[in-house]
């Protein structure tokens, strides 16, 4: 390549100028772009007066609501003001009617020993006197003085108060020492009475002898073989209510199916009569095309709050939602595809005189079902997302119920149980649409690859 | 010959009527079991079912617009359904924004907002999610099941986990949403940036550019567009799910809008719906204006 002279690049300025001196606003528009956007960031801050709710909020939380997701606590307390030390559980303790525990030691010179993480995490105490053993170092604490008096250096891992000391132990746990009482917090990795819950006769047996009472054990409860009362016990387990979730994990789903379909099948001749092509009336396509809009605009929530006024809470609240909204989301996909088709064979077979309604079936139908499909897997797709928020206002299903359990705040793990039922749902039918689709999109691409082989 | 093609075109018919009606079944058992969940059952309330429009019809009509700009109404009667008490922000002396004004103005700022942190991520998310331009096959697969993850994880958890953080309100819709926005936009963006123009991209390796100078050079110029297209898009869609977050506390209208409703609050469920509607529409025109500006018809040929 030679390169150009001054005199050329003169000339192609002189021909060319709007290439050369495009207007200021072209110029500096990403400039511009950018300025808006840091102003418009700098007003948000002000307006959500982010700085303020930062140094109101309590990130300390997150970790301990993360641990709570994938773990649980047991918290036994020992009253020291009766004549005898006796540990308490609370009521709902996962550990069941009678909890032994083998980490909490009764010594034979009448203290305890409550084993934390082994004995390098524990704490050993009677009446007068506490010993918390943690990080390698001992702390005593001295309980005869009306107050926890700790003699000796504070370790930064305990935390004095006026009546009470406070050693967190990382992840185990946690000991409390008042006079009157000791708090212990231990922590387990797992979830607790996942399968039977303490009222289960199953309960704290370890799995030979669940399945061998359950192949050929006696009759625990008369009239009812074992494995239905297994099966029972499990679906109706208290604390994780594996029934509930199921049957309102099916009302999310089916929400999204019935929705999304009954939409589908409402917006298709629809469609027909909206798309401008196929239409002879532009006064009903406009017609339909604004009613399309409405539908669309006024929004899944707003009918989803209706419905449930109209049909009371539940999943037929939730499907004529997801039906309303997608009468007006479909009708369009619908109608725009309509819109793009390629209208020579339509042409055809109207030219062998065939009636309004065979020109639709042979002409158009063929080259719009794969993409009507198509967008309609798309919307069932993202409405088994959407299902799961509008539950949330008392359209049935899942939503409702996640919703609850994180209000009481107490019961992550079981938050944790549903989002973990609600990812694999929406993987699986995030695979089942991709699947469908991809056979429907190669179907068109066959047919351009033969196209293009011929010519 | 002709045997054969009708014997195709009868197994054809045949897998077509087998699918319809599974299809059909699977409806009408569905229908079954939305019908027995639910509280009110379908056709016991068929004929109620425009009974929630008589409520909505106000007494006067007026009522819409006084409860819209927090007039007091003359059909007062002591509740809270005629007399709207709340909401004055005084702006200036005696000037003031009804507060549903600002509730709107919340909602669709937590929408922008969050569509902008969705944007911010995104972008170098679906750079290296790319299968053509990734620095790392690796780092490709693990970006690419994180904002999978992002997307499927339901909002309504992240913004109830992030209120018991920052306390209810429209940060913890914000972060909800913009993390939705980030898994949703970083996949649109990683499929337009499999399908760019590779050759810029092998001019600039061969002068030895390094990743950040190829993609910043090569490829941001050609998929920007694209990218700026669907994040109006996205606005569109995140107004809507920050009116949806709003009504689970996420601050904003539809928290309002819920109240209303579940009250049975005629006049005011019409001025708020009035006023979604509007905002709604305003929002999807500007943007499409806008995208028509940016990419011309062709955004819109590629949703179709």
């Amino acid at each position: 390549m030679t390169s150009m002279t001054m005199d050329e690049i003169r000339s192609i300025e002189e021909r060319y100028p709007d290439v050369f001196r495009r207007p200021a606003y072209k110029r500096y528009g990403p400039l511009f772009l950018l300025a808006g956007t840091l102003l418009y960031l700098t007003y948000a801050l002000w307006f959500f007066n982010l700085p303020q709710v930062m140094r109101e909020s309590h990130w300390e939380r997150l970790p301990l609501f993360l641990t709570q997701w994938i773990s649980y606590d047991l918290q036994p307390e020992f009253r020291l003001d009766q004549p005898e030390i006796t540990p308490k559980y609370p009521r709902f303790s996962a550990l069941g009617e009678n909890p032994n525990p083998d980490w909490v030691i009764r010594n034979p010179d009448g203290t305890y020993t409550v084993l934390i993480d082994g004995p390098a995490k524990s704490v050993t105490f009677d009446k007068a006197q506490a010993t918390i053993v943690a990080n390698g170092q001992t702390v005593p604490v001295s309980l005869t003085s009306g107050k926890p008096v700790i003699s000796g250096p504070v370790p930064d891992w305990v935390t004095v108060h006026d009546d009470e000391v406070v050693a967190k132990m990382g992840f185990v746990g946690e000991v409390r020492v008042t006079v009157d009482r000791v708090k212990v917090r231990k922590r387990f990795l797992g979830w607790a009475n996942f399968v039977f819950d303490t009222r289960s006769p199953f309960f704290g047996k370890p799995a030979g002898e669940v399945i061998s009472l359950l192949v050929s054990g006696p009759e625990l409860k008369p009239g009812m073989s074992n494995i239905a009362l297994a099966g029972d016990n499990i679906w109706n387990n208290a604390q994780w209510q594996h029934g509930d979730v199921w049957t309102k994990l099916l009302q999310t789903i089916v929400m999204a199916f019935l929705g999304t379909l009954l939409g589908g099948i409402v917006a298709f001749p629809l469609a027909f009569f909206a798309a401008r092509n196929i239409t002879p009336s532009g006064a009903l396509s406009q017609v339909l095309k604004r009613f399309f809009d409405f539908m669309r605009s006024v929004d899944m929530l707003i009918w989803a709050l209706f419905f449930t006024r109209a049909f009371g809470p539940g999943p037929l609240a939730g499907s004529a939602a997801i039906f309303f909204t997608e009468i007006g989301t479909l009708g369009k996909t619908y109608s725009e595809a309509l819109e793009n088709i390629d209208d020579k064979p339509r042409e055809g077979v109207l030219s062998t005189g065939a009636n309004g309604l065979l020109v639709q079936r042979y002409g158009v139908m063929p080259e719009v079902i794969p993409v009507f499909i198509s967008q309609t897997l798309y919307q069932w797709e993202s409405n088994t997302r959407g299902a799961t928020i509008i539950g949330a206002v008392g359209a049935g299903g899942i939503g409702l119920k996640l919703w609850e359990a994180m209000r009481t705040n107490s019961n992550w793990a079981n938050v944790f149980y549903m989002v973990l039922l609600i990812l694999a749902v929406v993987f699986i039918f995030d695979n089942i649409s991709n699947f469908l689709r991809r056979r429907l999109s190669r179907t068109i691409h066959d047919y351009n690859r033969i196209q293009s082989e011929r010519g | 010959m002709a045997d054969a093609w009708r014997r195709q075109t009868s197994q054809r018919r045949l897998y077509t009527v087998l699918g319809i009606g599974l299809l059909l079944a699977a409806m009408f058992s569905s229908m079954w079991f939305a019908d027995e969940a639910n509280a009110g059952h379908f056709f016991d309330r068929l004929p109620h079912l425009l009974d929630f429009l008589s409520w909505l019809i106000p007494k006067d009509w007026n009522d819409v617009w006084r409860a819209l700009f927090d007039i007091a109404s003359p059909h007062d009667t002591g509740t809270q359904e005629f007399n709207f008490p709340l909401g004055r922000v005084y702006v200036w002396g005696g000037f003031y924004v009804p507060e549903y004004f600002e509730l709107m103005l919340t909602t669709v700022n937590v929408a922008l907002v969050s569509t902008f942190v969705g944007f911010v991520f995104a972008v170098p998310f679906s750079f290296i999610a790319a299968r053509n331009l990734t620095p790392h096959p690796v780092l490709r697969l693990i970006v690419k099941r994180f904002m999978e993850l992002l997307r499927a994880f339901p909002e309504i958890v992240i913004a109830g986990l992030f209120a018991a953080i920052v306390s209810i309100g429209p940060i913890a819709a914000i972060i909800a949403i913009g993390l939705h926005s980030i898994g949703a936009l970083g996949k649109l963006f990683y499929e337009i940036n499999e399908n760019v123009d590779m050759r810029a991209e092998e001019g600039l390796r061969a002068v030895g550019a390094n990743w950040f100078e190829r993609v910043r050079f090569a490829d941001l110029p050609q998929v920007l567009p694209n990218f700026m297209s669907y994040t109006l898009l996205r606005i569109e869609i995140n107004v809507r799910a920050s009116t949806i977050i709003g009504a689970v506390g996420g601050g904003g209208i539809g928290e309002e809008l819920k109240l209303s409703i579940s009250r049975g609050f005629g006049a005011k469920t019409l001025a708020l719906v009035l006023l979604l509607f509007t905002t709604i529409f305003i929002v999807d025109q500007f943007s499409a204006w806008l995208r028509r500006k940016l990419v011309g018809e062709q955004a819109f040929l590629m949703n179709a």
